[in-house]
């Protein structure tokens, strides 16, 4: 049932955006999530959704694949419009309960942005992970942190611990469901009862698996320092970061696009 | 001097009660000599805390000996600027294949090693491409780790030990956790890498069909060095070995007890085929 869990899920497929350097999707991503909120008229959301309708169809990723990645978070949006559209205060539009409860245009407006924003902010996030592999994802990442490093944030080892972190998620999910397995072989229960008895049906579960993931880690470690592992310093790559042609043209897009947004959505 | 030499070493473990103060100590390696040559295919065996692990660990500087002296390429091994080339001429394969993989992509782990040593980045494409076609895994470069077998896993950890260029590799208790398929592909490719590259092995291992072709074994109880030779002087003392609760071969037990019922073999028999010849069958 663990199985299921699936983590900065890839989506394969070869495509522009999937070829892409890491730091343009991370650093465009940042950018595109950014510009959303610098908009204040409809038409800035609207040069925003041509944006985001281009990179998806450039991706050639499924748009139901897309939206069925929404869903959860359905439930977020659905509370933060309905506390923008009420709890915001100016002009009347509706009044329910003799003027306690009303609706606002303004609330009506930042209800409707919110909403615009939410969607594009995770739509936009969520076609970097489905293009890009964890691992070009944390090589970015260390590359573009490295202005970090003048300021002792130790950039390598950060990225070095991600990357681990996701070669060991579908091991210990394999020993997580392994010793479900054993301790519902031996009578426990992790289905039935209210909320704090499966919290605590959890102990057994978690204890065992803390030690062995402590033990792995040990091992881990002594089996990268045979392999001389002592730091990022004096590393080569084997896949080192270049950028091509195809990441330049895809910064003056980003530029281009970033231009009309602003020129467009603070008109 | 061979790649590598220990004169009198021991080490201690040291144990301690909960609230750290030593307790005592145990001698898991006690008063052990050894001086292997470049281009052998030594056998180290001995049964669960015999001390063979501990061992292995001095030859690739994880452990510093208490007592006494490692020397690996000529270099001593508590000297601290020689670790790491020491770590680069004597590579280290662990029991665990899960565990010592480190990359996300069959040939990315392989990388690893040669990235931390600052190869350039073409070299490491072609270290990367022959020890995967040495270890037979060139068509699983692609592959992610969790999807292969435990003897190809193994596979792939061996070579990301060879992507170093070693000139020694140590393998402590490889194939401990596969399957008898599993065993086979992990011994047949340490095998070759003697056989042809002429790096020296160093198994450490308790199954006793893996070191019939070793040039040398010591058996180890205790943390002392119990017995040496050929494999065929140690498995023609078959009453010493039980002694040392280890097991000898099927083949060479059966040759064994033939001979106590007054059979004329010779000792130390291996394998069918020789035991087939000395019956005349």
């Amino acid at each position: 049932m663990l199985r299921d869990i699936t983590l900065g899920q890839y989506y394969q497929t070869d495509s522009v955006i999937h070829r892409l350097d890491p730091r343009v999707k991370l650093g465009g991503t940042i950018l595109y999530i950014i510009s959303l909120f610098f908009f204040e008229n409809i038409f800035g959301y609207l040069v925003a959704a041509a944006f985001l309708a281009v990179v998806i169809a450039l991706s050639r990723i499924p748009f139901k694949y897309i939206v069925k990645g929404m869903k959860a978070i359905l439930f977020l949006l659905l509370i933060t419009v309905i506390f923008n559209l009420f709890l915001t205060p100016g002009t009347p539009l509706v009044e329910f309960f003799g003027g306690r409860i009303r609706i606002t245009y303004e609330g009506l407006k930042y209800a409707v942005f919110m909403a615009i924003r939410l969607s594009f902010l995770i739509v936009g996030s969520s076609i970097m992970t489905l293009t890009t592999t964890p691992n070009n994802l944390t090589d970015g990442m260390e590359r573009m942190m490295r202005p970090l490093k003048l300021i002792r944030v130790p950039v390598h080892e950060i990225t070095m611990m991600m990357s681990i972190a996701l070669r060991f998620i579908p091991i210990l999910l394999e020993e997580t469901d392994k010793i479900m397995k054993a301790q519902m072989a031996r009578g426990a229960d992790f289905e039935n009862g209210n909320l704090i008895r499966r919290a605590k049906a959890m102990v057994p579960l978690l204890v065992p698996l803390f030690i062995s993931a402590i033990r792995r880690a040990n091992d881990l470690a002594m089996a990268m320092e045979a392999r001389c592992y002592r730091g990022g310093e004096g590393r080569t790559k084997m896949k080192p970061l270049i950028y091509q042609s195809r990441d330049r043209i895809a910064y003056l897009s980003l530029a281009i696009y970033l231009v009309c947004g602003i020129v467009v959505g603070r008109l | 001097m061979g790649i590598i030499q220990a004169m009198h070493v021991v080490y201690e473990y040291v144990r301690r009660d909960e609230e750290g103060n030593v307790e005592g100590s145990i001698r898991a390696v006690d008063d052990v000599n050894l001086d292997i040559a470049q281009g052998d295919f030594i056998a180290i065996l001995g049964h669960n805390g015999s001390g063979k692990s501990t061992l292995a660990k001095h030859m690739n500087a994880i452990l510093c000996p208490t007592e006494g002296t490692v020397w690996v390429d000529g270099k001593d091994t508590r000297q601290q600027e020689a670790v790491w080339d020491i770590r680069h001429s004597a590579g280290m394969v662990f029991q665990n294949p899960d565990n010592q993989i480190i990359g996300q992509v069959v040939e990315e782990d392989v990388g690893f090693g040669p990235e931390n040593m600052g190869v350039p980045t073409r070299e490491i494409w072609e270290r990367v491409e022959e020890s995967l076609k040495a270890v037979g895994m060139y068509q699983y470069r692609k592959h992610s780790p969790n999807k292969l077998s435990g003897g190809q896993k193994q596979r792939v950890s061996i070579a990301g030990v060879l992507a170093m260029h070693p000139k020694c590799i140590v393998l402590d208790e490889p194939t401990a956790m596969l399957d008898p398929n599993g065993r086979k592909e992990v011994i047949r490719a340490v095998r070759a890498l003697n056989d042809v590259e002429g790096i020296t092995i160093i198994l450490i291992t308790h199954y006793m069909e893996e070191i019939i072709h070793a040039d040398k074994v010591f058996v180890m109880d205790q943390g002392k060095i119990a017995m040496q030779g050929t494999p065929r002087e140690i498995f023609s003392q078959v009453e010493r070995l039980k002694g040392l609760r280890l097991d000898v071969p099927q083949v060479t037990l059966l040759a064994w007890e033939l001979k106590k019922q007054g059979i004329d073999l010779p000792d130390g028999i291996l394998t069918a085929q020789e035991l087939v010849e000395a019956l005349h069958l």
